[in-house]
């Protein structure tokens, strides 16, 4: 008996071996430039964008415009302007930094703040893409749980309201944190294989269930989506939202990634500038037509449940498209939270860069998975989307006064590389000075969140430039 | 080889997009409508990982 058992464990032992192995060969190139070879063509882009846009929050987004009462007029038109303002935004801003330098943006920052403002911004930004990819998993588990007969978080849920809902929730985020733990090749191919299949679900659920809303030819539509799905009336307890609303919304939704540069980390592959124009991929596959076929899918159950303030979108989806439509609700989720979970890992990896990849991403992963317990994530997603492309928003205009602007201001750019500094007083400062300029403008001003991205934009980067001018100036004067 | 994986791929998106048409025309219920675009969607899945997003695609 024992020759078997020795073995079995020598097998296993090999197993493990091989797998650790194999993991510890992904190669992300987290601390040096992309080189020539790995670079990739349009088609990885447009599937990465098109598939991480295309995304389980998009069963939510849409429905919560709903919710908040716009009108159709101002959804259709605020969506156009929106996300053309989010494409130039990648396309002008991200994208040619991206190829210009082909590394992430912890690691530029790094250069440009010193290592401790990027351990602590790290460490807020892997936080906040834990908690999205969170929301993500979590409304996967509205589709998991269909089977199940999950008791559905309502829209004024904050904590986990049963058993089955914890379970179904660490089910999915340990199925997308073993694939994010593999890199960013498993999440290109899945993306690629779902995307186009995604899309399609959303606008069939959305058109079979236009007879049901009172649209039986092209000519009914604009009357049914004034009257009975954007009817301009918010749902108790809900705020109201105008054009500027959703414009603004949907330009700052991936505020972090473009304006706020996160997606230097995929656009770095990039081989040519102008793929920052693949975003519109996402843009107009993911946050326009999957907003406009969820809010018709919201639209249909309250109409059937009275208003009901259940929100379950595996439920709504399930109720539109039968299985497939169920499956799509888990696949959206699983491919948005996997890059989210994989930009997190790198986030955290920059602040001790001798862990391996795959172990940071197993952190990060359960974390997320954590976070996603609480449906509170995805009641006021909203919210929380606008929050952290806010907080991550002022080293996005760092970069860009350090790329662009200190150069025709003979002063020197990358400042804690050049000089050996391990702390930048200019980028930290910038960073707290248009927090609390934020702050102000919502807690004194009363403006709301949707609308600080702007203004906020211009205040650090009119900031980094007048510090960086103090700070260097100081030392040349030293 | 990968010709007939496209094609069948294509045929899978068809069955999940093109039967949400004709229940808005009023040809077939929505139940027939959900068991076309499972089975499009099986068909999908099955077809197009075995080329798309490879390498070589």
């Amino acid at each position: 008996m024992k020759g078997p058992v020795v073995e079995n464990r020598r097998e296993q032992e090999l197993n493990r071996t091989r797998l650790i192995e194999r993991l510890d060969s992904v190669e992300e190139f987290e601390r040096e430039p992309v080189p020539e070879s790995k670079l990739r063509g349009w088609g990885s882009f447009l599937g990465v964008y098109a598939g991480e846009h295309t995304a389980g929050t998009e069963f939510v987004i849409g429905p919560l415009f709903v919710a908040h009462g716009v009108t159709a007029a101002g959804l259709v038109f605020g969506l156009l302007a929106g996300n053309v303002l989010a494409v130039l935004s990648w396309a002008f801003l991200t994208a040619p930094i991206a190829t210009k330098t082909r590394i992430t943006l912890y690691y530029l920052l790094e250069k440009i703040a010193g290592r401790q403002v990027t351990a602590v911004y790290n460490l807020v930004n892997a936080l906040m893409f834990c908690f999205l990819a969170g929301s993500m998993i979590a409304v996967s588990a509205t589709a998991i749980g269909i089977p199940f007969g999950l008791q559905m978080p309502s829209l004024t849920d904050f904590y986990p309201n049963s058993l089955g809902w914890v379970v179904a929730v660490a089910a999915i985020g340990a199925v997308t944190t073993l694939v994010a733990m593999f890199g960013f090749g498993w999440v290109t191919r899945f993306s690629k294989v779902a995307a186009p299949w995604m899309i399609l679900v959303f606008v069939a659920a959305a058109v079979a269930v236009l007879p049901e809303l009172g649209v039986h030819s092209v000519h009914d539509f604009w009357d049914a989506a004034s009257h009975r799905i954007w009817t301009g009336q918010p749902m108790e307890g809900q705020s109201q939202f105008t054009f500027w609303h959703v414009l603004f919304f949907s330009w700052f939704t991936n505020m972090a990634m473009h304006i706020g540069m996160a997606d230097l980390s995929i656009l770095r592959y990039a081989k040519k500038w102008y793929y920052g124009f693949s975003s519109a991929a996402g843009m107009y596959v993911g946050h326009y037509i999957a907003w406009l076929a969820s809010g018709i899918l919201y639209a249909l159950f309250l109409q059937e449940s009275n208003f009901s303030q259940e929100f379950s979108p595996g439920n709504i989806a399930f109720r539109a498209a039968g299985l497939a439509g169920a499956i799509c609700v888990i696949i959206a989720g699983w491919t948005t939270a996997n890059p989210t979970i994989y930009r997190a890992g790198l986030a955290l990896q920059a602040i001790r860069p001798s862990m391996k990849t795959w172990r940071v991403t197993l952190v990060v992963g359960t974390i997320t998975t954590l976070a996603a317990c609480f449906p509170a994530l995805v009641m006021k997603l909203l919210d929380f989307v606008a929050l952290y492309g806010l907080l991550l928003m002022p080293m996005g205009a760092v970069i860009v006064v350090d790329t662009y602007l200190l150069p025709s201001l003979n002063l020197k750019t990358l400042y804690a590389e050049t000089f050996g500094k391990t702390l930048n007083w200019a980028a930290g400062l910038t960073w707290i000075l248009t927090l609390g300029f934020c702050l102000y403008l919502s807690l004194g001003a009363g403006m709301e969140i949707f609308f600080l991205g702007l203004p906020g934009w211009f205040a650090a980067a009119i900031s980094y430039l007048v510090l960086s001018m103090v700070v260097q100036r100081r030392r040349v004067f030293a | 080889m990968k010709k007939l994986l496209m094609v069948a791929s294509y045929i899978g998106l068809g069955l999940t997009l093109i039967p949400s048409f004709l229940v808005f025309s009023g040809s077939i219920t929505l139940e027939s409508n959900k068991a076309l675009m499972l089975l499009g969607t099986i068909v999908w899945f099955a077809a197009a990982s075995r080329w798309l997003g490879t390498d070589e695609s």
